[in-house]
């Protein structure tokens, strides 16, 4: 079997990563999952977290806040809404996400509520591992 | 027959429009490249996002656990319409076309006894149906402000929309944009976001997949993001229509001053042979009859 898969990371406005890789940790919606080459296919939502690659020229780090991951045996696609390298995240850059999640969650109707909260303490989350 | 003098100063007048046409458009490419740019980067996003959510809906398709957005109010009764144009002129048919289109299809919907309401994004479109269905609008959306277009721009957009939406505002949303297929050519294109629809040829994609969480709560997790990158894609296709409408427009606005300003230029040196001449009769004629 091949040592590496394909890498993808794109976000709405630009792709930001396409690499083999190794080896790529995912913050999915059921927990963080660590993806190998010859993964089961998987379809997975994203919670806001860091997406840790293992590339040629060694690891890089992103954060997303949302989107989804596809996984299949050779390639992983991480389609996320926000998505920047680790290096140019700050926590100035989380904080208007984080007001409005928080002010969409207390409008957010019941069935939409759990959902709305769990992502902003995902984001605070985030925002607290951050440097 | 105008003087010389005016012709001068008609001449000049036409060479320092043909000027301001000829940047203008040096500057529409310039944002054009920019705008496909955009456009491109944006590409694979789009793409993935409507192949998954494609095979995706397939799979709920006719379930009544399938997401509101997607399934639809149930009613097919009040017609939203949300017409993108520019915010500036000076760019040929751009915005006639897609107000034209729009337009047909107000007509049609009212034909058929629906219910129709307008959203406008880009104050040309509102400018051009204001005048005729003005008690149809329900609001306009202000992009003069907004420098380069992006993500969150249409995530806005979409928000507004689906909350309208789930408050039973209306039942079906179409949006009207240019697609973009070169500098001479964009084509008006309606595009119905609400309820969702996703290219057909993505409905297979997802099978042997297992789902974190289950299908529906992707789904619904989703969907309004795909309606967002969906307004999105329009948004970029329009910006870069836009800017292939300006080019083509001021290149033959350059071209017709130009040609104008031979033709000026001809008249004024006749003229002025004329001028001459007849100077030249009064002279030779005077010492004659000396």
């Amino acid at each position: 079997m091949a040592d590496t898969m394909q890498f993808d990371l794109v976000a709405p406005e630009k792709r930001l990563a396409s690499m083999a890789v190794r080896r790529v940790q995912i913050p999915g919606a059921e927990g963080e999952m660590t993806v190998m080459p010859g993964h089961e296919a998987v379809l997975s939502t994203l919670r806001p977290g860091f997406v840790q690659v293992d590339g040629p020229d060694g690891p890089h780090d992103f954060v997303v806040t949302h989107g989804f991951v596809e996984i299949t045996g050779d390639s992983v696609s991480v389609i996320a809404e926000r998505a920047v390298a680790r290096a140019e995240a700050h926590r100035e850059l989380l904080q208007p996400i984080l007001e409005e999640a928080r002010s969409r969650a207390a409008e957010a109707g019941p069935e939409h509520k759990d959902a709305a909260e769990t992502f902003v303490a995902d984001l605070v989350h985030l925002i607290d591992r951050m440097d | 027959m105008p003087s010389l003098k005016d012709l001068k100063l008609r001449i000049d007048s036409v060479k320092s429009t043909r000027k301001i046409t000829k940047a203008m458009q040096m500057v529409a490419a310039a944002k054009l490249r920019r705008a496909q740019e955009a456009a491109e980067n944006a590409r694979p996003y789009a793409e993935r996002m409507d192949a998954v959510m494609g095979g995706l809906a397939a799979s709920v398709a006719g379930l009544d656990s399938a997401p509101k957005l997607l399934r639809g109010s149930g009613a097919d009764e009040t017609h939203l319409l949300v017409v993108m144009t520019s915010e500036r002129g000076l760019c040929g048919g751009f915005n006639s076309a897609i107000v034209r289109e729009a337009r047909r299809h107000i007509e049609a919907r009212r034909g058929a006894g629906k219910t129709v309401r307008i959203l406008t994004i880009g104050s040309k479109g509102r400018d051009q149906l204001k005048r005729d269905f003005a008690d149809l609008f329900v609001g306009h959306v202000d992009l003069s402000g907004v420098r380069r277009i992006g993500y969150d721009t249409a995530l806005g957009i979409a928000t507004g929309l689906i909350a309208e939406f789930e408050a039973g505002d209306f039942d079906v949303a179409t949006i009207f944009y240019s697609t973009f297929k070169s500098v001479i050519s964009q084509l008006p294109t309606p595009k119905q976001i609400i309820p969702a629809t996703f290219d057909a040829d993505g409905a297979e994609a997802v099978s042997g997949y297992s789902f974190e969480p289950g299908e529906p709560e992707i789904l619904a997790d989703l969907l309004p993001r795909a309606v967002a990158t969906q307004i999105f894609t329009a948004l970029l296709e329009n910006a870069a229509s836009e800017q292939g409408a300006r080019m083509t427009a001021m290149d033959n606005a350059t071209r017709n001053a130009g040609e104008l300003i031979d033709k000026l230029t001809i008249q004024y040196n006749r003229t002025r042979q004329a001028v001459i001449t007849s100077e030249l009769i009064e002279i030779i004629s005077g010492a004659e009859a000396l």
